[in-house]
């Protein structure tokens, strides 16, 4: 009897697995877009996903974040049906085509309590390349500098090395970081640090009263408000990139994104959205 | 001061500090994630990047990860078991090559896991990141925990047992199901609570497989947001994210400490050696 | 003794299942090879030692750096850990009244179901902070060993408890007899008694310190260098995995797998030593 009911009870939870495992393909109604790359529009893009599938019931928007470049091979693999990529197109990656969402900004931080008020160009490449180590040389206090770089695969660290003419392996690193929080974290818990972050999170956190304070760069302030009159120097565009001209799904998702509709998406994301 | 004096000195010295930086740890996910916890936070969507509403899908996706792990790894670990305690000799060549190799998978790091189930499951398989991927991950990742329970609750069963199903004439397979599994049925238990705890902790072998999709999902092969990773990319990857990171790591701490407690319970109960 | 027919279908099905159980290792080192293949394939080995930097993107792709920082963090997490986790232990067992040592272990207990991300997030908001103002950055070895010991401790802790619980009572009952004192009861015959699987829990929890991921990754700061002292930053090879495999492609995609197979080949060597430790017990 015992056996029986052990039998009864395995073909129950078998049968239930399989079940729930056949859900999709007996569904065909509902199509799937993925989205992968750059984590700094993946966030952006879910939200956008999240509308664009309250308009279109029948659709699930799925994004996956990694990098630029994960999102570039993507595409170009059709792996994804959207790459996401927070950088313009490189010369060798004109085979793709990008739309620009939003704008974005990369912004030098400092934490509140380091008297230094604005850094010039040879003096940051200075402090990256480790030639300044102490902040008493740019008019701070004596206290050693933590440089605080980002990981390898990162646009932007890409964009902010191409800004600055450096290489990564001329960088002499203190701490390196994955994402923007983390390097946002990392400057809050040392006065001596200096890193970089997109200038939408940094601003939104610094109006969360977190003591960081965002740096000028070429005596324009980092803010929101730079990036959108396309005056502040090292900004970037947030693109979705596909593998030619993009049709059905991708491409209705794509226009929904560029139009004024998600605005307020990426207004909250503090991005800047992008000239339509 | 004596020797004995000096020892007993140190081990409440020790005992203080570990319970004191332990008291600091918990107090301060307590304090910050507290305020934000309550029914709503539970039932609600991630709103915003997940900086407001709740995490509602992001349970049912840990759950479904964790179903997964359990019904895949449960019937697999629990026939290695019975092997290795019933139908083998302990030094027999298959047993120890068996057990050679579940050393080794119990040592190998989750995040070795991980790439492997995004290569093997994602995309050899072709199951892409999916909550199926993650939860075969971490099936293998936790079979050798399940084995070593099973087996020390079935080898703890009385020989008698055995000697006196034998004496009856009762074929081994009867003896087994009908005296020796349910007297490990504890251990057992035991085991796949723990294997149900470790698996919910885990975050590395679970980004590369089971994806950052924090929606409801509707399937297995949907990609599903675990409460570890919701918690990793909200405190590394979310301006403003903190303060549901905190009530996030309340949750998942209360929900592993209710699991854990089960199977303390029932290990205990058993006296199976439970880490 | 020949086995009933039902009981040899259900042994060669038990066998079918183990033999699966038993792959799934194999399957693990076939994927690590097959995937970091491409880089292996036009890169020697020997590059991986001898390479001026970890710049997979410029194709620079030096590893020891990391396998330093690993080593050396498991070892000064252990070197931590298992001194303050077996005196935990002796506390709950011999020292402390029977209410508070009940309640010692439920906190033990407690702290081996935290996951490690919450480890990784308090470390970074209140631990690595304080050893900043001590020497900056911060974030740093030191950081790493530390968080790392929290997180082992309960493992070790609770693995000597257990193993200083199976000490026959008889041996602590003669030892009072004797009039030794409580210390000496310890280090005469529970500790000696209890040796070997003090040693396999050691070894346990050093396997959890080198295949730790998510805390190091947000703690240790991540430079890839050797360290000078420890409060410089340094980058395991698990965070290694973890912090570019989501950005990783083609050849820097490879490269990060090789990082998983010397990995794999320090948990065979770790398996090994614990081979050699346990061959004294009955099994592992």
């Amino acid at each position: 009897m015992k056996k029986l009911g052990i039998a009864v009870a395995l073909v129950l939870v078998i049968a239930s697995v399989w079940g729930l495992l056949k859900t999709t393909p007996s569904e065909p109604k509902i199509q799937k877009l993925v989205l992968t790359g750059s984590s700094t529009v993946a966030p952006l893009a879910a939200e956008i996903g999240k509308r664009f599938e309250s308009l279109h019931s029948h659709v699930r928007v799925d994004v996956q974040t990694g990098g630029s470049s994960r999102g570039i091979s993507d595409a170009r693999t059709e792996l994804a049906d959207i790459g996401m990529a927070s950088r313009a197109l490189k010369e060798d990656e004109k085979d793709l085509l990008s739309f620009t969402v939003a704008l974005d900004g990369i912004s030098v931080i400092l934490n509140k309590a380091n008297p230094v008020e604005a850094l010039n160009k040879q003096q940051i490449i200075d402090i990256y390349t480790g030639k300044i180590v102490n902040w008493k040389d740019v008019g701070g206090n004596d206290a050693p500098i933590t440089v605080v770089n980002k990981a390898e695969g990162r646009s932007t660290l890409e964009l902010f090395l191409h800004y600055f003419g450096l290489k990564n392996t001329d960088v002499k690193p203190q701490v390196i970081i994955g994402d923007n929080q983390q390097g946002i974290k990392t400057v809050v818990g040392n006065p001596d640090a200096i890193g970089y972050v997109s200038v939408g999170t940094a601003e939104y956190e610094a109006g969360q009263g977190v003591v960081i304070k965002l740096l000028p760069l070429e005596g324009i302030a980092a803010s929101v408000e730079n990036v959108r009159n396309r005056s502040f120097p090292l900004s970037r565009p947030l693109n979705l990139v596909t593998r030619g001209k993009p049709v059905g799904l991708a491409k209705t998702f794509i226009e929904f994104a560029g139009s004024p509709q998600v605005n307020d998406l990426i207004e909250v994301q503090y991005f800047v959205p992008a000239p339509r | 001061m004596s020797k004995n004096g000096l020892a007993t000195l140190l081990i409440w010295l020790t005992a203080a500090l570990v319970s004191g930086v332990f008291v600091w740890l918990l107090s301060d996910i307590i304090i910050h994630g507290l305020p934000k916890l309550s029914g709503a936070f539970l039932v609600e969507a991630p709103k915003n990047a997940g900086r407001s509403g709740g995490i509602a899908p992001i349970i049912v996706s840990t759950g479904l990860i964790l179903l997964v792990a359990m019904a895949t790894a449960a019937p697999l670990g629990l026939a290695t078991a019975v092997l290795l305690s019933e139908f083998t000799r302990h030094d027999s060549v298959f047993s120890r090559l068996v057990r050679r190799s579940l050393d080794v998978l119990a040592g190998v790091p989750s995040i070795v896991f991980g790439l492997f189930g995004n290569a093997f499951f994602c995309i050899y398989l072709g199951l892409g990141f999916s909550i199926l991927s993650g939860g075969l991950t971490l099936a293998c990742m936790v079979l050798p925990l399940l084995i070593r329970t099973a087996e020390e609750g079935l080898r703890s069963a009385p020989n008698d047992y055995r000697l006196a199903a034998a004496a009856l004439g009762m074929s081994r397979s009867t003896a087994l199901l009908h005296l020796l599994l349910p007297a490990a049925t504890p251990a057992i238990a035991a085991g796949l609570m723990l294997g149900i705890g470790r698996a919910g902790a885990e975050t590395a072998a679970l980004i590369f497989t089971s994806g950052y999709v924090d929606r409801m999902p509707d399937s297995l092969f949907d990609s599903g947001r675990a409460l570890s990773v919701h918690i990793y990319d909200l405190s590394m990857n979310v301006a403003g994210g903190d303060a549901n990171a905190y009530t996030s790591a309340l949750v998942l701490i209360i929900l592993l400490l209710i699991i854990n407690s089960i199977a303390m319970g029932l290990a205990k109960q058993w006296s199976v050696i439970a880490v | 003794m020949s086995l009933p027919r039902v009981d040899r279908q259900l042994a060669a099905l038990l066998r079918g299942c183990a033999l699966l159980v038993a792959a799934i290792v194999l399957l693990i080192l076939l994927f690590l090879v097959k995937e970091s293949w491409p880089v292996l394939r036009h890169v020697a080995l020997t590059r991986f030692v001898t390479d001026a930097s970890w710049h997979p993107v410029q194709g620079l792709y030096k590893l020891t750096p990391m396998l330093s920082a690993t080593l050396y963090s498991t070892l000064g997490a252990v070197l931590l850990a298992a001194p303050l986790g077996v005196a935990s232990a002796l506390f709950s067992r011999y020292y402390a009244p029977p209410l508070l040592a009940g309640c010692y272990r439920r906190l033990i207990e407690l702290l081996a179901g935290i996951p490690s991300v919450v480890y990784g997030f308090w470390g970074l908001t209140t631990l690595a902070p304080i050893i900043g103002r001590l020497h900056p950055p911060g974030v740093s070895l030191l950081t790493g060993i530390l968080v790392l010991t929290l997180m082992i401790l309960p493992t070790v802790a609770l693995t000597v408890d257990a193993a200083l619980a199976a000490v026959p009572i008889a041996y602590v009952r003669g030892a009072a007899a004797l009039g030794l004192s409580r210390w000496g009861l310890i280090s005469g015959v529970a500790l000696p008694t209890a040796r070997s699987g003090i040693a396999a829990g050691i070894m346990l929890a050093a396997g959890r310190a080198v295949g730790e991921t998510m805390a190091v990754l947000m703690v240790a700061g991540n430079v890839v260098q050797q360290p000078h002292s420890v409060f410089d930053s340094v980058r395991t090879l698990t965070a290694n995995i973890a912090l570019e495999m989501a950005y990783a492609t083609g050849d820097h995609r490879a490269a990060l797998f090789v990082s998983g197979l010397a990995l794999m080949a320090m948990l065979l060597v770790l398996v090994g030593a614990a081979e050699l430790v346990g061959r004294e017990r009955h099994h592992v």
